[in-house]
């Protein structure tokens, strides 16, 4: 039943509403609206009871095992959440003087940027990106307006290799470059050779991810980034995969000029059912002057916004104010209570995990998409053997997982692996938790075994079962109409 | 260890079923050169006792001041159900709903949300949100120049009396796909002179940008402008505060055909004011034009046995299925704001919306009132407002809201720097949050200050301006 089935006209919440008002005094008529907008009339317990109940459909990292890879579903701390929320942070009007009402959050905001530069092993820190995305923007739009400033207008090409994330590509067309794809050898490298091939002066700089979305660490980085720097690019690093070497690598060793964290993967805050994120950029010496404003700056004594006026040559601003504060707050919280040796240990224990459940699932008979490497913190297993010899795919063990009260996998991700699932554990994860994953994907292909349409006809236990997307595409239903 | 939940044993028993020695030897992949050894910047952990002690601490430290400062933020009542319930765990650490079976509560409810907005709107379809009300008017703009079908131009119209923020973010976003923002200047009575168009008549134009209210709190003459983008064959985008369009005219009834995009800050839904952020920025448009839409859309369908389910729907737009050739970058953005949102419409409800756009009205009215009674305080424009008015006094603005501001008093937003032709003007907003007590404290400490400062100009009391700079 959707809410606005529980309303009834004339029912008004009326603790939640000023008094009765004068109307209109000084709008003229032909600025008003003359009909009601359709927003629910139901009381407080109504919408309380109805919205308590939806929640309870969802699965989430507080109710269930969520080994989403290259999301980084780990635990997220309630004390992040509580002292983020804490009144005088939320009531900060963002135009409030900071040398009177704001340097208590600016400090806390400065010492995240710090952190970041140290974690990264870059000079300069821009926290106002809102999500990846955005920070992946923010990253080629500086490498675009360090081209711009050398005057170097022939760099028309950004190259991606196959295996990434679909927000590469889509970034560096919305910088206005033309995207230049780089194959993936048989072990999950960048092919170097056809990188050498296509690297030139046309070459404005490359998007990496490392480890690769294939759970790999890609071994010859430090070639890569010589190769794109001798023929005039830039480097830049997506960290959706930062979580897998915090405190180990620091991508500025690696040779990266520019890196976008996701603050809601490597430093647990929420994922909120589709964010909100933060996608921080830090960047080494050659972009320090184009970083999106406003930063934050300290001189000793007092924290400031540093502006267009300090930063005549970044790439501008991205949001409406300095991006997502609450957001950075639970991250910094997060940096603090984990410290120095917390960080280090995040890599070590997400490795762990990742590196014990493939050897599980391996010894349980599933085949690793690169059985001869490493996991970092995430790996592929491929299900073509199962979907071949037993008729069920990647998809069918991802809903019968749900079945069994744990999240799906990432299906179909990577595209250059068929029917796999790319498995992320964290390391918020006990070993207990990840045996019983291991025992029920055992179970489902025994399933498959026997009885292949209980595994097939999945989800059986959930509020709905699957459903028919072609009809949600071609018979659009958007709004719901009374 | 925090947050790690393993044991020493467990360790043991997990390296012996990899078949490593050590941890460090999972990580023998990476060359030795690239390691590196401690995290110096870092400072040591903390317990969550003692980061309660210090977060505390920073909070405090920022005070409670009162505040009249609106300019795309603003102070309202959020129920103490919306983010109770927003913060449940099934909400604040699900994702985005991919796997539609086990995510029916956050796709219902941004189902529910997209018919909020389309209403709020007046428009047929509604996404299910982007980052905030500044890059999402950029995504209008992108859009606006994909869909617009009668004209194939890459320039936008752009006025004034937009946010300069605002402005400042759409050039960065749209700048590197070779499209031209044209400014348009505001008239004398603080919005956009729907004559002054005519300038721009015989020229092609992908859209103009039309705000409702826009920046001064001023009514913009939607209709005409409306009329005007479509006669010239460019798309009309409003740019709308959602509070304000409980009472104003929505965008999709504007003029003879209506808006074709509307955008805007989610923030008075349900946002805490949070130092800007987050917030959210909403989107809705005429059906012809959806799948030109940036960011998630949920359809509702049906399962196998025929019940009714909820899914996210034309990924085909999207950057995970389209890559190079999708609508936008963006992917995952506001969700838990737009729970909160969805929360706090329906607490507050059709009449009550409408009761805190009239409270805010009512506020700024009274507020005004009381402010301009004091010697050399007079209101910039005499046009018909919503919830903001520009003031000018008869001293440099930054040096009273400092002053102001010691008193714990936020007096509004300093104008002199974006629009010096407006002399030492302030933007002021009261909303519902205020009462009589607050507008009186305000006035007292503002009439104090300017009567204390002796370097002041001798102060002449003008009549609110009208007609063209």
């Amino acid at each position: 039943m959707l809410i606005f089935e529980h309303s009834k006209p004339g029912r008004l919440n009326a603790a939640q509403t000023p008094g009765p008002q004068p109307a209109y005094d000084g709008i003229p008529e032909r600025f008003r609206r003359t009909r009601r907008p359709l927003l629910p009339e139901v009381s407080e317990l109504d919408a309380v009871r109805h919205y308590t109940r939806l929640s309870q459909k969802n699965f989430s990292i507080d109710t269930q095992f969520y080994p989403l890879g290259s999301c980084t579903m780990k635990y997220n701390p309630r004390g992040s959440n509580s002292l983020a929320m804490l009144p005088g942070f939320l009531a900060r009007h963002p135009h409030a003087p900071i040398e009177s009402h704001g340097q208590g959050v600016l400090a806390c905001l400065f010492e995240l940027q710090e952190m970041l530069k140290e974690v990264t092993g870059m000079k300069g820190c821009s926290l106002t990106p809102m999500a990846g995305a955005q920070g992946e923007f923010a990253g080629v739009a500086m490498i675009r307006a360090y081209h711009e400033a050398r005057g170097d207008g022939a760099r028309t090409e950004i190259l991606v290799p196959d295996a990434a994330h679909g927000t590469n590509p889509a970034t560096a067309v919305m910088c206005g470059y033309q995207v230049r794809e780089i194959p993936t050898d048989a072990n999950g490298d960048v092919d170097v050779e056809a990188l050498q091939a296509a690297v030139g002066p046309h070459t404005a700089g490359i998007m990496l991810t490392n480890p690769s979305t294939l759970g790999v660490f890609e071994r010859r980085i430090k070639e890569i980034a010589g190769i794109v720097h001798r023929a005039g690019g830039l480097l830049y690093y997506d960290g959706a995969n930062l979580n897998a070497i915090l405190g180990k690598v620091k991508p500025g060793a690696m040779g990266f000029d520019v890196v976008h964290l996701n603050l809601h993967k490597t430093f647990s805050t929420p994922h909120g059912g589709g964010g909100p994120g933060a996608g921080p950029v830090v960047v080494g010496e050659r972009l320090l002057p184009f970083l999106p404003v406003p930063m934050v700056g300290y001189d000793g004594d007092e924290y400031r916004w540093l502006d267009e006026k300090e930063c005549p040559q970044s790439i501008g601003r991205l949001s409406a104010h300095s991006g997502n504060t609450g957001i950075l707050l639970r991250a910094y919280i997060y940096a603090r209570m984990i410290g120095r040796a917390g960080m280090e240990r995040v890599a070590e224990y997400a490795t762990l995990n990742a590196n014990y459940m493939m050897a599980q699932l391996k010894a349980a008979g599933f085949a690793p998409a690169f059985p001869a490497r490493r996991a970092t913190h995430e790996f592929i297993i491929t299900l073509k053997q199962e979907a071949k010899e037993l008729g069920v795919t990647a998809r069918d063990f991802a809903k019968r997982l749900l079945d069994y009260g744990f999240h799906a996998p990432t299906t179909y991700f990577p595209l250059l692996v068929s029917e796999c699932l790319l498995i992320e554990p964290t390391e918020t994860e006990s070993r207990e938790t990840l045996d019983a994953f291991v025992e029920v994907m055992a179970k489902i292909r025994e399933e498959a075994q026997q009885n292949p349409a209980v595994v097939t006809g999945a989800p059986h236990t959930l509020p709905v079962k699957r459903l028919d997307d072609v009809k949600a595409a071609r018979e659009l239903d958007l709004v719901w109409k009374d | 260890m925090p947050f790690i939940p393993h044991t020493e044993d467990d360790v043991l028993a997990m390296l012996a079923a990899i078949g490593a020695d050590s941890i460090e030897a999972l990580f023998d992949e990476i060359p030795a050169e690239l390691r590196v050894r401690g995290l110096e910047g870092v400072p040591p952990g903390m317990n969550e006792m003692a980061v309660a002690r210090l977060m505390h601490q920073r909070a405090a430290q920022d005070g409670m001041p009162l505040c009249f400062i609106g300019a795309g933020a603003y102070e309202h009542h959020i129920p103490a159900a919306v983010w109770e319930i927003a913060t449940r765990g099934e909400f604040y650490t699900a994702y985005t709903p991919y796997q539609a079976e086990a995510s029916q509560g956050t796709l219902q409810l941004l189902y529910e949300y997209q018919t909020m907005i389309a209403s709020l709107t007046g428009l047929d379809v509604s996404n299910a949100s982007l980052y905030d009300g500044a890059s999402g008017l950029a995504e209008a703009v992108l859009m606006a120049v994909r869909a617009n079908r009668k004209s194939k131009s890459r320039r936008v119209l752009m006025p004034a009396t937009v946010h300069p923020i605002y402005r400042k973010v759409v050039h960065t976003i749209v700048r590197n796909q070779g499209i031209e923002l044209v400014e348009l200047d505001h008239s004398g009575s603080g919005n956009i002179e729907p004559e002054y168009l005519k300038r721009f008549e015989g020229e092609e134009f992908a859209a103009l940008v039309i705000p409702q209210p826009n920046f001064f709190g001023v009514l913009e003459e939607v209709d005409a402008l409306t009329d005007w983008a479509h006669v010239n064959n460019a798309l009309a985008i409003g740019l709308v505060n959602p509070v304000a369009l409980a009472v104003l005219t929505p965008p999709g009834e504007w003029g003879e055909r209506g808006a074709d995009i509307a955008v805007g800050d989610g923030q008075p839904l349900g946002a805490p004011l949070s130092s800007g952020g987050p917030y959210f920025g909403f989107m809705a448009c005429k059906q012809e034009h959806v799948r030109q839409m940036p960011g998630r859309i949920v359809g509702r369908t049906v399962d196998l046995d025929g019940r009714t389910g909820f899914t996210l729907t034309l990924q085909a737009r999207e950057q995970h299925i389209r890559r190079a050739k999708a609508t936008s970058n963006i992917c995952s953005n506001q969700g838990l704001m737009v729970t909160a949102a969805t929360i706090h419409m329906a607490l507050v409800g059709a009449e009550g919306l409408v009761r805190v756009a009239h409270a805010c009205h009512a506020n700024t009215r009274a507020l005004v009132e009381r402010l301009t009674q004091i010697e050399c305080v007079e209101q910039v424009f005499s046009s018909p407002y919503f919830h903001e008015v520009v003031l000018r006094i008869n001293q440099p603005v930054g040096e009273v809201l400092r002053a102001l501001a010691v008193q714990d008093v936020l007096g509004g937003y300093d104008l002199s720097a974006d629009y010096p032709e407006l002399g030492n003007a302030i933007l002021i907003c009261a909303t519902e949050t205020k009462d009589e007590a607050d507008i009186e404290r305000y006035a007292q400490h503002l009439e104090r200050i300017l009567s204390r400062r002796k370097d002041g100009p001798i102060c002449t009391k003008l009549r609110p301006r009208a007609g063209t700079f």
